[in-house]
């Protein structure tokens, strides 16, 4: 028989339980587990949460494509996609918050358990690895008081103010190593930037101006003269 | 010295190009009314085709053909551009929708058109939210300016478009699974056939493409497919935005015609490995491409050249790995990036790589057996082909040909001979100048 010990539960097949065992794991089950659509009428929603789902909703030839941007939605109401918010969008929606707990658990940016205000995101792929990511992250949990033994799958400080996490590839290579900070990115950051910013966070003060994807100048090189043959192309365009 | 053949990027330094005026001052939309007053969807098709534009999202596949698989006839058809950028190593669509967002717009608009869709959805990947936010505002200036919406330049027909933020799932990336995300549902990839031209989003026939081959649309309905073969070698033809990134001096995107050796693109342009280092192992597609070396540096920089080399162009995006790279570790990484993303769906996939994982860590940790080494190859074997989607593909093919290309070093690592960890290995590398050969 396999059993396996993890804080506060022990797992075992259903099919090695007594009659009185599986009773009681049954009553232990929550009640929304095996409840339906929520009745809209009988949900309280916040009016603005409520409009933004149906706006989304609106949005689509099928509703049941607003699934993502409603639980978006939750998360910035709630700082997280709570059980309660969950319930509040299956009613709008008229879904089962089962559905919607099943798209939100699936997706790393949707958070099902309550998480630090400030998110900070740091690549550990491969081209940030090979430029320091994995210092970068320490650098992180240090300065914002993570543990880094949680960062690896996402870790929030004792004051609720952050969470760290490592990530897989942001898309952001060319600015290796660097960090998506409540969804702006910056790069490429050392240890020392990673301080500034989580003090620049504390104080509400503009994060690492200096190092913002946005204010990159684009591409590798100056612009080249142009192609005779595109240029050519343009003429003709005009 | 390699130069840049700047297309999609053109005007990029000029920043009012993300506004509407902007684009429009460069010649914006004009291939827009060309479409929608002067050409028939046949004849756009038709050009697509002839032009040769191939897929800049990874397959390669014909643009014009794959256009061509939908159905003719009254039913609601979709189209949906791939904007889920999230292979290691590429952030191409994300400058090219950040620089230029209008030109994507543009570009969906006339595919919309080509394929008779009413539709057409850009599913960018959640962690971009700020490059959705310009996507975003460029779509509401082209509502505002009637280049979108119920009545397109006066024409009658209907062309909405919707940016459909992810949160947070490689596996979206791949068009089914994306359809499926799109549908609000968990993305998971579906079985094909049917293929997405035939029965994909909402059970209709849809255009699943990619921002770059998007992007390349507005280009060729002004100037037609004989320009746009101008570019480029007659089997790839056009230009291509490279991701180069790693240990080189200068990452970034850099545009170049398909074609030219690769060397010019990772030495000429981004000015290669630091000073004194050299190129150990290099990704020419992402880090879905089997790993090519140092002796690999002259190929043309091609789909076709690629795929004879045994890798692929896939997304046009370059890793460099210099010598102080140990290739264990570089391995590990790159099978522990598909082993989070692994949908779950499928059994070789999402147990294989959760074993290749295991199994390099033994190989890092010191504590591998040679067979182990021969276990990593049998695994991959066992992965490739016998998946829904190509994401365990994926890991197969790098992690395969750095176990075969690179044996030594893995041998070397398990007797205890080669260094532990990329620290030290770097530590030594800059303290010692020693050139640890691959």
């Amino acid at each position: 028989m396999s059993e396996r010990e993890i804080p506060g539960h022990l797992i075992r097949p259903t099919d090695e339980l007594s009659t009185a065992e599986r009773r009681e794991l049954i009553a232990s089950m929550r009640p929304e587990d095996a409840e339906g659509v929520p009745e809209l009428s009988q949900v309280d929603v916040p009016a603005e949460l409520r409009e933004q789902i149906e706006t989304a909703m609106s949005r689509y030839p099928q509703l049941r494509s607003a699934s993502i941007p409603a639980l978006w939605a939750v998360q910035r109401h709630y700082g997280w996609c709570t059980p309660e918010g969950i319930r509040q969008a299956a009613a709008v929606m008229g879904v089962t918050p089962a559905f919607l707990e099943s798209v939100a658990s699936f997706y790393d940016m949707l958070y099902t358990r309550p998480v630090g205000r400030h998110r900070v995101l740091v690549c550990r792929n491969i081209s940030c690895w090979m430029n320091g990511g994995d210092e970068l992250l320490d650098s992180f949990c240090e300065a914002a008081g993570v543990d880094p033994a949680e960062a690896g799958h996402g870790g929030s400080s004792a004051d609720g103010e952050f969470f760290v996490t490592g990530f897989e590839c942001l898309g952001a290579c060319d600015i290796a190593p660097m960090a998506s900070i409540d969804e702006r990115y910056y790069g490429p950051l050392t240890g020392e930037d990673a301080l500034a910013a989580i003090e620049q966070l504390r104080s509400g003060a503009e994060v690492l101006s200096e190092k913002a994807i946005v204010k990159r100048p684009a591409a590798g090189g100056p612009e080249p003269e142009p192609d005779p043959r595109v240029a050519t192309g343009e003429q003709e365009a005009r | 010295m390699a130069a840049e053949t700047r297309l999609l990027f053109r005007h990029v330094d000029d920043p009012q190009l993300p506004n509407l005026e902007g684009y429009r001052r460069h010649g914006g939309y004009r291939a827009l009314r060309r479409a929608f007053e002067r050409l028939e969807p046949d004849e756009l098709i038709e050009t697509f085709e002839a032009s040769g534009l191939r897929g800049r999202g990874g397959a390669g596949f014909s643009m014009g053909k794959k256009g061509s698989f939908l159905p003719h006839g009254e039913m609601e058809k979709y189209v949906t551009c791939n904007a889920d950028e999230s292979e290691p190593g590429a952030f191409k669509d994300r400058e090219l929708m950040l620089k230029n967002p209008h030109q994507l717009v543009e570009g969906c608009a006339i595919a919309a058109r080509a394929v008779g869709a009413t539709y057409a959805f850009i599913f960018i990947r959640g962690e971009y939210w700020e490059i959705a936010d310009v996507l975003e505002r460029a779509v509401g200036e082209a509502y505002d300016a009637g280049l979108l919406g119920d009545n397109v330049l006066n024409s009658g027909r209907r062309v909405e478009i919707v940016v459909h933020r992810g949160a947070g799932a490689y596996i979206c990336g791949e068009e089914t699974a994306l359809l499926d995300a799109l549908e609000g549902k968990r993305g998971n990839p579906r079985l094909k056939p049917p293929f997405p031209a035939v029965q994909g989003l909402y059970g209709g026939p849809t255009l699943i493409n990619n921002v770059e081959t998007l992007s390349n649309l507005p280009h060729i309905v002004n100037n037609g497919a004989e320009w746009f073969k101008g570019f480029g070698t007659e089997q790839s033809p056009g230009t291509k935005v490279v991701s180069i990134s790693g240990c080189v001096q200068r990452p970034g995107n850099y545009e170049i015609e398909l074609g030219i050796p690769s060397r010019e693109i990772i030495y000429g342009l981004a000015g290669g490995p630091p000073e004194g280092r050299r190129v150990k192992a290099w990704f020419p597609g992402g880090s879905s491409a089997p790993v090519l070396t140092e002796a690999e540096l002259d190929l043309p920089y091609s789909f076709e050249a690629l795929a004879d080399a045994g890798s692929m162009l896939g997304s046009g995006s370059i890793i460099i790995a210099d010598q102080t790279v140990p290739i264990p570790e570089l391995a590990l990484r790159t099978a522990r990036f598909y082993h989070h993303e692994s949908c779950g769906k499928c059994t070789p996939c999402r147990e294989g790589t959760n074993w290749t994982v295991k199994v390099l860590e033994r190989v890092c940790a010191g504590e591998a057996t040679p067979m182990d080494l021969d276990i990593i190859a049998a695994v991959q074997e066992n992965i490739i082909g016998h998946c829904l989607c190509v994401l365990g593909d994926s890991m197969a093919m790098p992690v395969g040909a750095m176990v075969r290309k690179f044996r030594d070093e893995f041998e070397r690592r398990i007797a205890g001979t080669a260094p532990a960890s990329a620290a030290l290995e770097r530590d030594q590398q800059i303290a010692g100048g020693e050139v640890i050969a691959a």
